[in-house]
């Protein structure tokens, strides 16, 4: 193996040299060791993209496994807490997995690409826990993260752009689907998934075709105000659509070594994805007998009053005599398109039932001095943002 | 249709017995199923050539519980019940190991043995505190796991300061340091040597091989018995007390899988296709057949199946079966002393030699041997006049480097009737017909993964709180229902029965507790 010399030590996507060539700020931060723009231009401006054109963002760090083998349903039925049976090929499911005790190591989506043919993308680097979990099972799992380049297209005019862009018959796949396309002889795999809540797609090639790909893209996207955008502007929409974000909504268990620190799907509003029914999966014992003895914590998203956004606030019961301390926020912004201040938080059980109020203690800075005010909130149930648009097929012509 | 059980026990060997004795002693309905025709397991008595019988893996009685012989008052007939050792010298200056004696050895070795043997049994003691029951649990502080607990440590502390240090100091050790440190005989210390690491995947100089040899001391001070008519009439004794209590054994019925349903077990379902309900089987099968084959992964966790595929347990041990047209001639021994037990293991360093191989998945080229010629007490084991010796042979890996071929399994037998030549030149000559089982055999033959007759090595890692893996070590397994009551389960292999007793009293306690 011949040492490669890297800059800064950090690899560069296969977008890197389209990225750098729009880039107008130089601030770039390290992702699972991979150069990523915190923005290119303006995060708000990018941030709008998203909301009110389409928004491109180079996700090619993110772990992708490509799963394959005679077991792999009965693999990925073990693995995840969902069942995958019900997850048909051409079809993308969003899953979480946990250990043995129950306790979330992350989340992900899962593309059935063909008849027993799976990617598992995610946040997080599984490889050893993957092949752990392979024993017994005759499947294959391969780390193809740098192998496939992705691309988030995102946004209103996403549909509109990849259809000038001769991607015909996209109007067709309903949200959480895929489909395959010929690019240039190459495979090119178009899903309906996304990190915004919007309307958006997420298209995924090979490496050595991602730089022909992105000037298509960027060709056919020019009159519908298509821009690259990076990672802080993602995060403003992930927020509003409420989407939880791995080392800040929840630590992967086996980043933690305190008792207590780990979360499991229950504790994460994640219940929805938890099949008691299905025969077994990895921490279903350990679920089972947290569902009859009751959770510890629960995730909660927060509508706030007023405008400063509660980074790291403590969550009380009241908001002044006695007012108990109940959790603490994990992700805050002020939402431009909803015009809230919204959250993402953990309290401790049986607070924070939906449509509860709890008091934020917000911490804020004026010429240097620190001022505190105690803000009211309102447990939601529902994403903040949840357009009609980001499900509507086909989608609309903007 | 009478097919629902209280309790299912998987593998009808004699913890399998034991432990389904106990059940219906306590008013279970309770189904044993055998895979071979012949309850036993591991400790049955069989032909191996027209006439000729032996114990077909293990030979001698060492280990069998008081507290089982108690509770099922059993009374098994011994030819011998404390065999003397004797450790060959190629020029017939053998010593004869008995008890706390050791002969044929200086004044100065004699009675550093004599102390030795003291220490070790008394050490041997504290691995005892736990033999007859099921190890506390290291994570719940309730109160009975506390007692439990302290137990042990006040056992360790109640040595007296210089005893415990000893203790913590020897606990981790080889026990090569240990010998040279106290004998000069060579032959004592490669007869110590050689009990060490018997079974195991082991040289005197790995660290872990006092432990293995206290582990040896443990059961029954190291008295080493014969039962009449081989190790299987323990197991037809055992069998014979089981279906006095009322359990239904079938034989020829090899299990197929465990039934899980919605996450706990609901029966067995045999190769043949016959399906038999209960709520709790309790598997006799080594931890890895039970958990990785008859449940599958799909039913248990990632963790725990990877802890449970990583137990080492991969047999060193091959039975070496002779049939003899007498007995052979070994300079300085009499007709008499064929009915003790004789081992090959001239020094400590031979041992190590021996070990040095299995490393690297070949076999010994010298190998050490445990000898015994059962039917010079026990005359029902061969036609009149002729003999019949039964050998453990070792290092034999189960995992040899190009498989066990016939051309392997030549080489090693004549490597091992080369070695026993050198003290009976016309062993040779006396044989008539003879039986090997490698690891590999004694795997297909006894259904024990890896041949290895502990279900898994004997090691810290894999011992009390930790056996067969952590999380397991109360003989319940993560799965509702499943039980595992074979030497895979704590406190090991030999046949002690004491992991059949403890897992019936934790199935017992089980059910009062809920």
């Amino acid at each position: 193996m011949s040492v490669q010399h890297v800059p800064l030590g950090r690899l560069r996507t296969p977008f890197y040299e389209r990225m750098v060539k729009l880039d107008t700020l130089n601030t770039w931060h390290e992702w699972k060791g991979y150069s990523t723009p915190d923005a290119l231009y303006c995060a708000e401006t990018e941030y709008f993209a998203i909301r009110n054109a389409t928004a491109v963002f180079d996700l090619s760090p993110m772990t992708k496994y490509r799963i394959t083998g005679p077991d792999s349903l009965a693999y990925l039925n073990r693995l995840v807490t969902r069942d995958m049976a019900k997850v048909k090929p051409g079809r993308v499911a969003y899953a979480v997995w946990c250990d043995d005790l129950g306790q979330v190591l992350d989340d992900g989506t899962i593309f059935h690409l063909r008849e027993g043919e799976y990617r598992l993308c995610s946040q997080e680097r599984h490889y050893d826990w993957l092949i752990t979990s392979a024993i017994g099972f005759d499947v294959t799992v391969t780390e193809e993260t740098a192998d496939i380049a992705g691309l988030a297209v995102q946004g209103p005019t996403s549909y509109s752009v990849l259809s000038a862009m001769g991607l015909d018959g996209l109007g067709e796949l309903k949200v959480f689907g895929l489909m395959h396309f010929d690019f240039e002889g190459t495979e090119l795999m178009v899903s309906r998934t996304g990190f915004t809540g919007d309307l958006g797609y997420e298209l995924w090639i090979t490496a050595d075709k991602a730089e022909a790909l992105w000037d298509a893209l960027f060709a056919a996207g020019q009159i519908f105000g298509i821009r690259a955008i990076g990672v802080h502007a993602l995060e403003m929409s992930r927020v509003e659509a409420g989407y939880l974000a791995a080392y800040q909504d929840f630590l992967p268990a086996k980043a933690t070594v305190r008792n207590g620190r780990t979360r499991s799907p229950l504790e994460l509003g994640l219940e929805w994805l938890v099949d008691f029914k299905k025969p077994n999966f990895n921490g279903r014992r350990a679920l089972a007998e947290e569902k009859r003895r009751g959770s510890t914590w629960r995730l909660v998203k927060l509508d706030i009053e007023g405008n400063k956004a509660a980074h790291h606030s403590y969550i009380y019961e009241k908001s002044k005599n006695n007012r108990k301390e109940i959790g603490f926020i994990t992700s805050a912004v002020w939402s431009p398109i909803c015009k809230q201040n919204i959250a993402i938080g953990t309290v401790k059980m049986p607070h924070g039932a939906p449509g509860s109020t709890v008091w934020v203690e917000i911490y804020y800075q004026r010429e240097m001095h620190w001022n505190r005010a105690m803000a009211k909130a309102i447990v939601v149930d529902k994403p903040f943002w949840f357009p009609p648009r980001r499900s509507a097929t086909p989608p609309g012509p903007y | 249709m009478t097919d629902k059980y209280d309790a299912i026990v998987v593998g009808g060997g004699h913890n399998g017995l034991v432990c389904s004795a106990l059940l219906a002693k306590s008013g279970k309905s309770v189904l044993v199923l055998e895979a071979n025709d012949q309850v036993g397991g591991a400790a049955i008595t069989r032909e191996f050539t027209d006439g000729y019988s032996v114990s077909a893996c293990a030979h001698l009685l060492y280990q069998l519980q008081p507290s089982v012989r108690k509770d099922l008052k059993l009374k098994p007939q011994l030819v011998a019940d404390d065999m003397t050792t004797i450790a060959l010298d190629e020029d017939g200056k053998h010593i004869r190991l008995s008890g706390n004696s050791v002969t044929g050895v200086s004044d100065d070795d004699a009675s550093s043995y004599r102390a030795f043997h003291k220490r070790m049994t008394r050490f041997a003691g504290l691995l005892n505190t736990y033999f007859n029951k099921a190890p506390p649990r290291l994570g719940p502080m309730d109160l009975s796991n506390l007692v439990l607990l302290g137990r042990l440590g006040l056992s360790v502390r109640l040595l007296g300061k210089k005893e415990m240090r000893e203790f913590l100091r020897l606990i981790f050790m080889n026990i090569h340091d240990e010998l040279v440190e106290r004998f000069e005989s060579p032959l004592l210390k490669g007869a110590v040597s050689l009990d060490a690491v018997l079974g195991t995947h082991l040289g005197p100089r790995s660290p872990n091989s006092i432990l293995t040899y206290l582990y040896r001391l443990a059961g029954d001070c190291g008295r080493v018995a014969l039962p009449a008519g081989g190790m299987g009439t323990v197991s037809d004794e055992l069998a014979q007390v089981a279906r006095s209590a009322g359990v239904t054994i079938r034989t020829g019925m090899p299990v197929k899988r465990i039934v899980i349903d919605n996450g706990r077990v609901a029966g067995v379902e045999t190769e043949s296709g016959e399906r038999f309900d209960s709520m709790t089987v309790v598997s006799n099968a080594d931890p890895k057949r039970t958990l990785l084959d008859l449940v599958g992964a799909q039913h248990i966790e990632a963790r725990f199946t990877h802890r449970i595929s990583n137990i080492r347990m991969r047999g060193n041990a091959a039975k070496l079966h002779l049939a003899l047209d007498g007995l052979p001639t070994i300079a300085g021994l009499t007709q008499d002393d064929f009915a003790e037990r004789l081992v090959i293991a001239p020094d400590e360093h031979y041992v190590e030699r021996a070990f040095n191989p299995a490393k690297y998945g070949q076999s010994s080229p010298e190998p050490i041997v445990e000898m015994t010629f059962p039917s010079c007490r026990d005359a029902s084991l061969a036609p009149s006049g002729k003999h019949v010796m039964s050998a453990i042979v070792q290092y034999a890996p189960y995992a040899l480097k190009g498989g066990w071929t016939d051309a392997a399994r030549r080489e090693f037998e004549a490597a091992t009737i080369r070695v026993i030549e050198r003290y009976a030149p016309d062993i040779a000559k006396r044989i008539t017909a003879s039986e090997l089982l490698t690891p590999a055999d004694i795997e297909s033959e006894f259904h024990i993964t890896g041949g290895h007759w502990h279900h898994g090595e004997l090691t810290m890692d894999q011992l009390m709180f930790v056996r067969p893996v952590s999380g397991a070590a109360q003989y319940r397994m993560p799965v509702d229902g499943l039980y595992l009551c074979g030497a895979g389960a704590h406190p090991g292999g030999g046949v002690s029965g004491a992991a059949g007793r403890n897992a019936a009293r934790a199935i017992l306690g089980r059910e009062k507790a809920a």
